[in-house]
């Protein structure tokens, strides 16, 4: 599943600098990142989807503020229906659905971005090495990446939470190291091609340092296609963590996620449907809405696009 | 190509063998097999002894995988040290898992491979068509659902179709427990009977998921060559709609679908374990669960030994494919 973003569009081409904007505006010059922002808030679908989760993230780190039960207290009775008490009912032991809800959802969203951005940090890192520096480096990186994608990451995760701690940050420390093959291998293709151009034999002239240029030159001019991953990343992080806890092998009680919800309520699915649509509706939500933006964010880096004008 | 296929052969033996002694050393570090042992009433010090120094576990790690690693590829798998199935052959238990899980998985990624191609060419060709919107909007709904969420959905509401076909008066049709050991029996028609009635569900759980990442991905790549210069070339020439999109675009549109089938096979995998789960069949999924809670170190290795030669060789075909769609891919 993580693979999908190989798509031939996948690629953002940022070939059109700030020259290009007065074909869209010939009284004011706008930055590169102006026309980005620009687009991407004229999109329509990714900016509802933003909305969406900017939500979610309320609802998962300002709801428990507000919300009058604990995700902890199992005062209330068990299986109550759908009430305004409970406005999610309750589950066997009694928890408040909608405070178990929130504190799930904070827990998801938390393993999700931790993984996203070690992904892409150690992603963008190698990947730019291995394409800068080729030989040696690129050939041993790259073996890397093989030797990771034939051992299966359900697996590992399930052996290292068995064996070490089933904490969240534990099941995001896992899943980030078999995450960022990924954007590994788009750097190292975007750095491969751009390495040829001439601002960086130029820089390379002047004696800039290696770090300097990866840093200082490559990473900048590959922002889109970086930002686009890290956000995909993010989606395929949150599935990823509500599969492992749903299978028992992720994220233990005490702590909570939606799949450790899903995981502890899908039984009732014909009896008390609503303790299992909650979640599940959460859960659909969230990736959607990355997805989304991820979308979004793609259409608005890319020149060539069309569709929305800036 | 023959030469290829053996440079690659053998490019992937130093992979498995520093993969397999990763796998080893992370295994072995989980946990103590024996942990549970000291908690055993009338078990003394030299038992525990005794254990460890008839699993190794006195020797260092470099030996035990040695030793692993030389019994393993002479065809001694060793046997199960937990609890519960004490000396249950790791061999046999492996390749019973794989069986079962081979059977669903097989199916189920034909299906979505069929299926997700003939969708997404449909909806390039068709482009921005109401077919197109509802393909597009599906697999990307879909592609957004999590797997198990997708199987809890199929399994519940073929229960709730075995509920209807009972009340009028018919048999239960759909299994939602996985096949039962030993086979179907009965009349041939009883027997496809049954058959389809237990793979139905987890297939079709498995199918949607796997055949929203194709038809996007076909769309995709459809999309992008009957744009190019040799499509409209083509029309040019006068050659028939169907010619140009079956002979000229289709066959460049396989070769990234290719690469996603391979690529996916670990994808699938856990896809398929989480299927098996829900569904309750004793595949892969449900071995690596129980090994894993049981922790039995033997029963773990011989798992991961399998999958990750499985994708290895998954990797090689996929290669071998990709060559004999796009002849510009000089293997060799």
């Amino acid at each position: 599943m993580a693979n999908i973003n190989l798509a031939p569009e996948g690629g953002v081409v940022n070939s059109a600098p700030q020259s290009d904007s007065h074909e869209f505006d010939a009284t004011k010059t706008r930055t590169q990142g102006q026309l980005v922002l620009r687009r991407f808030l004229r999109h329509r679908l990714a900016m509802v989807s933003f909305g969406v989760f900017v939500f979610l993230i309320l609802f998962a780190f300002i709801g428990p503020l507000i919300w009058t039960y604990d995700f902890e207290d199992v005062s209330s009775k068990a299986y109550q229906p759908m009430s305004g008490t409970h406005p999610l009912g309750t589950t066997q032991v009694g928890k408040d659905m909608l405070a178990l809800l929130m504190r799930g959802t904070g827990y998801s969203l938390q393993i999700a971005l931790i993984v996203a951005a070690l992904a892409t940090a150690i992603g963008v890192i190698f990947g730019a090495l291995a394409g800068y520096l080729r030989g040696f480096v690129d050939t041993a990186l790259m073996r890397l990446v093989d030797l990771l994608l034939i051992i299966p990451q359900i697996a590992v995760a399930a052996i290292v939470v068995k064996g070490f701690s089933g904490s969240w940050y534990v099941v995001a420390l896992v899943l980030a190291a078999f995450a960022w093959m990924q954007i590994a291998r788009i750097t190292r293709g975007e750095t491969l091609s751009l390495s040829q151009r001439e601002f960086i034999e130029a820089a390379r002239a002047c004696g800039a340092t290696t770090p300097r240029i990866i840093f200082k030159h490559l990473v900048p001019n590959m922002i889109g296609s970086i930002t686009v991953n890290a956000t995909l990343a993010i989606a395929t992080a949150v599935l990823t963590e509500a599969a492992l806890s749903f299978l028992g092998l992720g994220v233990q009680p005490p702590d909570t996620s939606l799949g450790v919800i899903v995981l502890e309520n899908y039984g009732q699915f014909l009896n008390r449907p609503w303790l299992f649509w909650g979640p599940f509706i959460v859960l659909v939500s969230l990736s959607l809405a990355v997805n989304f933006i991820g979308d979004g964010l793609r259409d608005a880096f890319d020149p060539r696009q069309t569709k929305v004008r800036a | 190509m023959i030469r290829y296929i053996i440079r690659r052969l053998l490019i992937s033996i130093p992979i498995l063998l520093i993969g397999s002694f990763a796998c080893y050393v992370l295994v072995a570090s989980a946990g103590n097999p024996l942990a549970e042992m000291r908690f055993r009433p009338g078990v003394t010090e030299a038992d525990i002894k005794a254990a460890e120094i008839s699993l190794g576990l006195d020797k260092p790690v470099f030996v035990r995988y040695w030793n692993w690693l030389t019994d393993f590829l002479s065809g001694d798998w060793g046997q199960s040290i937990a609890l519960g199935q004490a000396k249950t052959a790791v061999f046999p238990a492996v390749t019973d898992a794989l069986w079962t899980t081979g059977r669903l998985v097989i199916g189920a990624e034909l299906l979505a491979l069929t299926l997700g191609v003939s969708v997404g060419v449909l909806a390039a060709v068709r482009q921005y068509s109401i077919f197109d919107y509802l393909a597009t909007s599906t697999a990307f709904l879909m592609f957004s659902m999590p797997i198990f969420c997708v199987a809890v959905i199929v399994k519940n509401y073929g229960i709730q179709f075995n509920n209807v076909l009972e009340s009028m008066g018919l048999e239960r049709w759909l299994t939602t427990a996985g096949p039962r050991p030993g086979g179907f029996s009965g009349s041939f028609g009883e027997v496809i009977f049954k058959y389809t009635g237990t793979f139905l569900l987890p297939t079709v759980a498995l199918m949607l998921i796997s055949f929203a990442a194709y038809s996007r991905f076909e769309r995709a790549s459809m999309l992008e060559i009957l744009h190019s210069d040799f499509v409209r070339t083509a029309r040019a020439k006068g050659i028939s709609q169907s010619r140009v999109i079956f002979r000229h675009a289709f066959r460049n549109a396989l070769i990234p679908v290719a690469t996603l089938f391979s690529l996916n096979f670990g994808g699938v995998l856990s896809g398929a374990i989480i299927t098996e789960t829900v569904f309750g069949w004793a595949g892969m999924g449900t071995l690596l669960v129980n090994s894993v809670r049981q922790f039995d170190p033997p029963m773990l290795m011989g798992w991961l030994a399998v999958t990750a030669t499985l994708i290895v060789l998954f990797n090689l075909v996929a290669d071998v494919v990709y060559g004999i769609l796009d002849p510009r891919i000089r293997l060799g």
